[in-house]
């Protein structure tokens, strides 16, 4: 499939972000988790000493500053989901394979899934909830809307946030730009056809604003 | 929801004798107009609340063991470590003695966060006996294979035959028998499957990522030995279902037990792993056709044996289309089910049609090839208005014959090769197409309310589920479009076992049962509304229109009151129930398209390119031309998924899931798509019901796939026989070829 096709760079690949782990149970725990083994596995495992696993990080999300105590293995889907519950960005595969989770990390698509919530400490980031000003929404938010860019929607914060990435970086793609600039995010309805004529409308939208 | 109860309902009702009282206009303002979705303001911003987006103060988080073992013997089950884990507050034993797949559910835990649960999880201890285990049909079938249940592991599950099969035969010119096989497909929505219970003293609710909250609200009352009245099931938004969302799931049985054990309310996600091994798949179909015909092309028999394997639970009748689709007088049927010790199959979008229209449309296009006739003409040579071949009720309605013009016409027919296999070069281009029919008339007794207050707002109110068809938005189309105002004017509720009845979604059974529901209720509104107009206006009730957000002589317009000062004068707020009729019997009511696809194949790589697919469906009125697009769209991206890419693995050595995941379970993404043309043809069914519309979930997703596969054997003059059609195979048959010729 998409293999053959270089791979949008602004996300952190799974064997990268690996090697930028370096160890660490932290490591040992996601990497088990991302090699799937965690259904039915028998042995017992040992759960983190609390006191040594938390630690407090500071970051701005879509323009607010929080502060949040985290443990080492919590990834940044997490800490958005369930500790700031902005619940727009989806835990579809937790493994960086679908998309589902990307959120902007200083400007970049990243999928949150993969990414320690440590690492975000002092960070920028942006969530689809982060788009709109007041009610008006974010031109690419527009497009999905009007060419039905969606259909049952889980996929949808995840497609819209690379696809503000990619016109940031791409004003004007062409559709085969388009195509390879969301070939990162999975949706299983398949209204891939949709979202291109969305995404070329929003990046028609913009110039003009 | 068992397959053979969900074809039952997608059948629908049997009609019941009654013409459908009020008939549907040919044109409508909005009916029919691509609209933007209501809601989409809350999908866009994240704001809409999928299940799991659901955080209760308070809320546990459960997470379930289950069996690494394809079959093995549970002799014991120790909780007690887990149990005295810090922040688990209930364990649940679900299982002892055998297991049959892996996957099985063993034990569950519900503690304070997922890690600590998932920590629980791994201090149960369990005894494992493992047994023998079967995990494909083949070795299934073999003699001495282990049995899967007590029964036999082979079991026949369907029969059929009209005429005389082999009268049929001998009057054949030209006998044809070919073999074609699919791959076992997994639903993998994006959602994975998500509950979370709440009881308030004995009555239960369940916010469910569901199709159908009746079905978990019953299931539910049922595994808990509670009325139906304690329990309430709700959905907001759900992330796909595609038919493995359908019923109470195991899971949701488990964290209504762990809420009401621990007085909390109670969470599960289930994992990506857990959703490929435990939630359903598409079974899998090894579909033998021998048919025969005369020189011209007049089909005289078709025998269709199947054997299909859908794990635990019986596969996939497959024959439908074979049975329908074309005229013919003589055929037989015998369907075989193969159990072995994997995940049960379930209703997948289309059930049994994709696989049987593969195979019957692949059939097709090789029958013509070998009669060496225009395998468009040749379908249309078999055409029929009526079902079973021709020997049943005529259709209602039926745009087949219109859907072959348009496509033709749109794809560019006479550019295909005229004998497969003719191009030249390493790339090599050909046009294949398919034909479809599925049922989609809709579930009479479907019922849907208007409330008009008396502050001028409307609520279109139906327990049904918009599980990304759009629902809301052709509901508040609908009742717009009756009562004179604007789809934004209408607040929908939906999703909640609380509203009116209606049928599961899935089976294309919601847009023909809720949108005439919807209809009904306003109409009865619409008259009411009338007669008051008609007193403050002194003309007849007759004579007042709705339009504009008015009410009018349709004689005079501006002798007119506005909606909102004419609701004013309500005592309360109105009330109006509507149902959706019956279906005049004496008709079949079916649903029909065809799908011509263009496709590349690179007889170096043996990969497919997909660059064109024009898909022309007749599904009575379109409500919503925008979302019905997407249906369509979508329809064909999981087609050509499957065409290519799709097949879960298992490997017989240890009877475990290889591709658990979606990075080795490989779905279609942007970069797999080719140029797609969603077209409808213009019809209004006469009689189906007060709209004249039929369901659309189903259809686009049947010929997708054949289409692609006949486009590829036209191409390369071999066709594959198998999906999902992957390089390997390719180039293994282009070999075969050159051996051959």
């Amino acid at each position: 499939m998409e293999n053959t096709i270089k791979k949008k760079s602004r996300t952190v690949t799974r064997r990268a972000f690996l090697q930028g782990l370096g160890g660490g149970a932290a490591g040992a725990a996601l990497a088990t988790r991302m090699r799937g083994q965690n259904a039915g596995a028998g042995q017992a495992g040992i759960a983190l000493p609390p006191a040594l696993a938390q630690k407090t990080i500071t970051f701005t999300v879509n323009g607010k500053s929080v502060s949040v105590d985290v443990e080492p293995r919590e990834t940044l889907l997490e800490v958005l989901r369930e500790k700031l519950k902005l619940t727009g960005a989806k835990k579809t595969c937790d493994r960086g394979e679908c998309g589902g989770c990307t959120v902007l990390i200083d400007g970049q698509a990243v999928y949150s899934c993969l990414f320690p919530a440590v690492r975000a400490d002092g960070r920028q980031i942006i969530t689809v909830e982060g788009l709109a000003e007041g009610e008006t929404l974010h031109p690419v938010q527009q497009a999905f809307i009007e060419k039905d860019g969606y259909q049952c929607g889980y996929c949808t914060p995840g497609f819209i946030m690379s696809t503000v990435a990619l016109l940031g970086q791409t004003p004007s793609p062409s559709l085969a730009e388009i195509k390879a600039g969301l070939s990162g995010n999975l949706c299983r309805c398949g209204n891939y056809v949709k979202i291109d004529e969305a995404v070329a409308a929003a990046s028609q939208k913009m110039r003009k604003a | 929801m068992k397959k053979n109860a969900y074809l039952k309902m997608a059948i629908g009702n049997k009609p019941q004798g009654k013409e459908t009282s009020t008939p549907a206009p040919a044109e409508f303002k909005l009916i029919g107009k691509p609209t933007p979705r209501v809601d989409g303001k809350l999908v866009v911003t994240g704001r809409a609340m999928y299940t799991h987006d659901i955080f209760f103060k308070d809320m546990l988080y459960a997470k379930i063991l289950r069996s690494p073992y394809a079959s093995a013997e549970v002799a014991a089950v120790d909780l007690s470590a887990a149990q005295n884990l810090p922040g688990v507050k209930a364990v649940l034993k679900l299982k002892e003695g055998r297991v049959k797949y892996e996957g099985e559910q063993i034990a569950a835990v519900a503690a304070v966060n997922e890690k600590t649960a998932e920590e629980a999880l791994k201090l149960i201890k369990v005894d494992y006996k493992a047994l023998p285990y079967v995990v494909t049909p083949d070795k299934a079938m073999a003699d001495g294979a282990p049995r899967v249940h007590d029964s036999a592991n082979v079991e026949k599950i369907n029969e059929y035959s009209r005429g005389n099969i082999d009268q049929g035969f001998a009057e054949a010119e030209v006998t044809f028998e070919r073999t074609y096989k699919t791959a076992i497909e997994i639903h993998q929505t994006a959602e994975t499957h998500a509950s979370v219970a709440k009881w308030d003293e004995d009555e239960l609710t369940v916010w469910d990522s569901t199709q159908a909250i009746f079905n978990v609200r019953d299931g539910l009352a049922e595994a808990l030995g509670i009325p139906e009245t304690k329990v309430r099931v709700i959905k907001m938004y759900m992330g796909g279902g595609f038919g493995s969302k359908l019923d109470a799931n195991e899971h949701t049985i488990v964290v209504a037990k762990l809420a009401k054990e621990t007085g909390r309310p109670v969470k599960i996600t289930l994992s990506r792993k857990e959703n490929s091994l435990c939630v359903g798949n598409r079974p899998s179909t090894q579909i033998t056709i021998k048919g025969g015909a005369r020189k011209d092309g007049t089909l005289t028999a078709l025998s269709f044996r199947n054997t299909t394997c859908g794990g635990l639970d019986s596969g996939d009748q497959c024959s439908e289309p074979t049975i329908d689709v074309y005229k013919c007088p003589n055929v037989k049927v015998e369907e075989f089910t193969v159990f072995t010790n994997t995940g049960a199959g379930r209703a997948t979008r289309a059930p049994g049609h994709v696989q049987g229209t593969f195979a019957l449309e692949g059939f097709m296009e090789e029958l013509a090839a070998e009669l060496g006739l225009d395998p468009l003409e040749f379908r249309r040579k078999n055409y029929t208005t009526s079902n079973e071949g021709g020997t049943g009720i005529v259709y209602s309605s039926k745009g087949l014959d219109k859907c072959y013009d348009i496509g033709a016409q749109k794809i560019g027919w006479t550019r295909r090769n005229l004998k497969p296999g003719d191009g030249q070069g390493k790339k090599r281009r050909g046009l294949g197409m398919a034909s479809q029919i599925w049922w989609g008339g809709g579930v009479p007794g479907t019922l849907a309310d208007i409330k008009i207050h008396r502050d001028g707002s409307v609520e279109a109110v139906s327990g049904t589920q918009d599980i990304g068809c759009g629902t809301r938005t052709y509901m508040a189309t609908v009742a717009a479009e009756t009562l004179g105002l604007e789809p934004q004017d209408i607040t929908v509720k939906i999703g909640d076992t609380v509203y009116p009845w209606a049928p599961i979604s899935g089976g294309s059974l919601t847009a023909p049962s809720v949108a005439p529901a919807v209809r009904d209720a306003a109409l009865q509104a619409a008259e009411h509304l009338r007669g008051i107009a008609a007193k403050k206006l002194s003309v007849p009730a007759a004579d007042i229109v709705l339009a504009d957000k008015k009410l009018f002589d349709k004689n005079k317009p501006e002798n007119s009151i506005a909606f909102k000062d004419l609701v004013k004068g309500l005592r309360r707020e109105a009330v109006f129930h509507g149902e959706r009729g019956p279906m005049p019997a004496g008709f079949a009511y079916n649903t029909f398209g065809a799908h011509f696809a263009e496709v590349e194949v690179d007889t170096e790589t043996g990969r497919i390119s997909v660059l064109k697919v024009v898909a022309v469906h007749e599904i009575g009125r379109v409500l919503n031309r925008l979302t019905a697009e997407s249906q369509v769209v979508g329809g064909i991206t999981q087609g050509i998924s499957t065409a290519l890419f799709e097949e879960r693995v298992l490997d017989e050595n240890t009877g475990k899931m290889v591709n658990p995941n979606l990075q080795t379970y490989k779905i279609a993404t942007s970069m797999d798509m080719p140029e797609i043309v969603p077209l409808f043809v213009d019809l209004v069914d006469p009689r189906i019901n007060n709209l004249g519309n039929k369901g659309l979930g189903e259809p686009p997703r049947i010929p997708s796939s054949a289409a692609v596969a006949n486009a590829v054997y036209n191409a390369v003059g071999v066709h594959l026989r198998e999906i999902p059609m992957t390089p390997d195979k390719v180039l293994k048959a282009l070999r075969g070829k050159e051996a051959g010729s």
